[in-house]
């Protein structure tokens, strides 16, 4: 039997991943592994925000809304998880306020694009300017944490040569990253709440007909995935940098829609171009830091973006997005 | 009271204006300062003196350009949230060809690098309406992604290590001054560049509503699969628009270097003005005409919000965030109107619609 189109695609997205660990090896062998190891831990530590914002962007287009909106979502829970965590001296009150403040401009989102059916760029990008405003009135320099969040380490897991020191030695923002790319594609595919989301995404008519209430599922979806963005926002303020600065989303809210598309709206693909996305800049910086390349810092700084560009221009115009996406619904 | 369309385009910004201060007087006084103080400092930062007034006018200057830029963008479709970067490399070549051309005749001079920051700015947004129409790259992301790169490459151009590097200026990132050659004049004591904004929008208004090429942009906007009916190439037409767009957004760059405050470029100096550029297009009500007093509004805000801070001890983001209330209240009439308690235009196109998809090809 020849292979399938759908496994064909996989393999093509999973192609990315082993290029990853082949080329992470081949470095260790010719470097030490100290540096690999930062490389690694690198990646895994800058793919959590962008797989959380993808699994957001993604949750939100299968139901049908299309969100632009989540750089302005991970930079006000950035700002609102590190302000949280600092006024009440609990990093979890922090990661929760985070995570809320996502949800609720998710509701915002849908407001806008379910019940004043407004364009939903237009919309996504009134949230990212306004979140860029409000946040740079209200930072107030100075606040600093009293601690952070507690490294997790997964005995015998963490002793898997170069791998494990990166992957299972973290702290749990970063795990629930991976177990929240289990669950939805779980709920996506597998549930009758996967279901139906998908159905008001492909034909919100058909989905309608059958008694489903698709203005309320876009609301509850892109609330529950503004919260995933929210947890991002916080892993960048709260476990990253430990700190709050003004625009320190640094576009990772569209870096992580470009990973939707080149991910094909699958959680499990999205989290591979996460972590290949995540690499490519590690790997960058590692290589300015040990000055193996002597560029000006502009050069090695436009790098992940122009990756972006290039993924979209190779990928986006292969793939099928949900059907309905971006429409708003207007019952025939 | 129902509103037609011409009115509403008048009504609704206004409204929009209105609500936007007061719910920033709110914010000023639970800043502890008094919103009354704020508002009058900052009118009078923006037109107090007839200084003020030329500086309110250069700030509006570059924000008619990138409004007219977006609005040219969305009239097609588009939402080219790439003038910002757009904007700085127009204003960072502009510059080079400002200093570095001498004894050239100012006649030739200022029109020459008024064209490169325009051609500049074109590059960069023709190649998001290329990989847009011809590979379906949404031009929101590779637009937002080229400014992000064109911040680093203009950055990199004007710093220590860049070549339009001024020599004086030590660890600074900034171009050498302009030959006076290549400065836009001023009028009566008012900044040129206002003015020939005024004239670009009418063109651009005519442009848009009065020639076939603005015909064609409407219509893929509109209708894309009927445009392609009537034997428009949308692809063509989503090229030449960006093309416009970034070409406006150029200009702007290089009239902001070549008659703003500095006479040269300086990173960092111009941040802002495309996003701006999105509020006064969108509170224009994507009409080209509208821009001008949009950009004028704006201009007025962006001269007078350092002395609003320093008068009235108050952040002068406050600045950002009315602005960008205004932005969603002009793009949710629907609160507008409750609240001014008038009905929208009977069948009118109720707002922009522009999300197209991923797989835009």
């Amino acid at each position: 039997m020849s292979a399938s189109p759908q496994r064909k695609k996989i393999v093509l997205a999973l192609a990315p991943v082993v290029a990853v660990i082949i080329v992470a090896y081949l470095f260790y062998f010719f470097n030490s592994e100290v540096k690999t190891g930062a490389v690694l831990n690198g990646t895994f530590r800058d793919s959590t925000p962008l797989v959380l914002a993808a699994l957001c962007g993604l949750l939100g287009e299968r139901t049908g809304i299309v969100n632009i909106g989540i750089e302005g979502q991970l930079l006000m829970s950035a700002f609102t998880g590190f302000y949280v965590a600092a006024a009440t001296g609990s990093i979890w009150t922090g990661v929760l306020a985070g995570a809320l403040s996502g949800a609720l401009l998710g509701v915002f989102l849908a407001l806008c694009a379910v019940t004043w059916k407004i364009d939903q760029i237009i919309a996504g990008t009134v949230i990212n300017i306004f979140v860029a405003g409000l946040t740079s009135f209200l930072y107030a320099q100075g606040k600093t944490l009293t601690g952070s969040l507690p490294q997790i380490e997964i005995p015998l897991l963490r002793d898997i040569p170069l791998i494990g020191r990166a992957v299972f030695e973290n702290t749990p923002i970063a795990y629930l990253a991976i177990i929240l790319v289990v669950v939805l594609h779980v709920g996506l595919f597998h549930t009758r709440w996967g279901l139906r989301s998908r159905a008001v995404g492909e034909h919100p008519n058909a989905a309608d007909s059958l008694g489903i209430n698709v203005g309320l599922k876009r609301y509850v979806n892109t609330a529950l995935a503004g919260g995933l963005a929210g947890l991002g926002g916080a892993f960048l303020s709260l476990e990253a940098v430990g700190t709050f600065e003004r625009g320190m989303s640094a576009q990772r809210g569209f870096t992580a829609l470009a990973i939707m598309i080149f991910g094909r709206w699958k959680p499990f693909l999205a989290w591979a171009g996460a972590l290949f996305f995540a690499f490519t800049s590690a790997l960058a910086r590692q290589l300015q830091f040990d000055q193996v390349i002597d560029v000006p810092p502009q050069f090695i700084n436009i790098l992940p973006y122009v990756l972006v560009i290039v993924v979209l221009a190779l990928f986006a115009g292969r793939v099928r997005p949900p059907a309905a996406a971006g429409k708003p619904f207007v019952r025939e | 009271m129902r509103l037609n369309q011409r009115a509403e385009n008048v009504v609704l910004p206004i409204g929009a204006v209105v609500l936007a201060l007061l719910i920033g007087a709110v914010m000023i006084r639970l800043n502890g300062s008094n919103p009354l103080t704020a508002y009058t400092a900052l009118l009078d930062g923006a037109l107090g003196s007839k200084d003020d007034l030329a500086t309110t006018l250069s700030r509006a200057t570059p924000l008619i350009f990138t409004g007219l830029a977006v609005i040219v963008a969305l009239k097609a479709g588009l939402f080219n949230i790439g003038a910002q970067g757009q904007l700085l490399l127009g204003a960072t070549f502009a510059a080079w060809i400002g200093y570095d051309l001498t004894s050239l005749p100012s006649a030739l001079h200022v029109p020459f690098a008024v064209l490169v920051g325009g051609v500049l700015g074109l590059l960069p947004a023709a190649l998001a309406g290329f990989l847009k129409a011809y590979r379906g790259a949404h031009e929101v992301i590779t637009t937002i992604m080229l400014n992000a790169i064109l911040v680093n490459i203009t950055e990199y151009l004007v710093g220590a290590r860049g070549p339009f590097h001024d020599p004086d200026a030590g660890a600074q990132s900034r171009t050498p001054l302009i030959q006076p050659s290549a400065e836009i004049p001023d009028v009566f004591g008012l900044p040129m560049g206002f003015f020939v904004g005024v004239v670009v929008a009418v063109i651009i208004g005519f442009l848009v509503s009065r020639t076939t090429v603005g015909f064609r942009i409407t219509t893929v906007g509109h209708n894309k699969p009927a445009a392609e009916y009537a034997g428009i190439s949308a692809k063509r037409i989503t090229v030449l628009a960006m093309a416009l767009s970034g070409f406006l957004a150029g200009v702007g760059g290089a009239i902001e270097t070549q008659g703003g405050l500095e006479n040269r470029y300086v990173a960092g100096f111009n941040a802002g003005l495309g996003f701006d550029g999105i509020t006064v297009a969108l509170l224009a009500r994507v009409q080209p005409l509208l821009a001008v007093p949009a950009a004028l509004l704006l201009g007025i805000m962006r001269a007078g919000q350092s002395t609003m801070s320093f008068r009235a001890d108050v952040p002068q983001e406050i600045i950002d965030v009315i602005l960008a209330i205004i932005l969603l209240l002009v793009c949710a009439p629907i609160v507008v109107r409750w609240i001014m308690r008038v009905r929208g235009p009977k069948d009118a196109v109720e707002q922009i619609q522009i999300t197209s998809g991923w797989g835009g090809t």
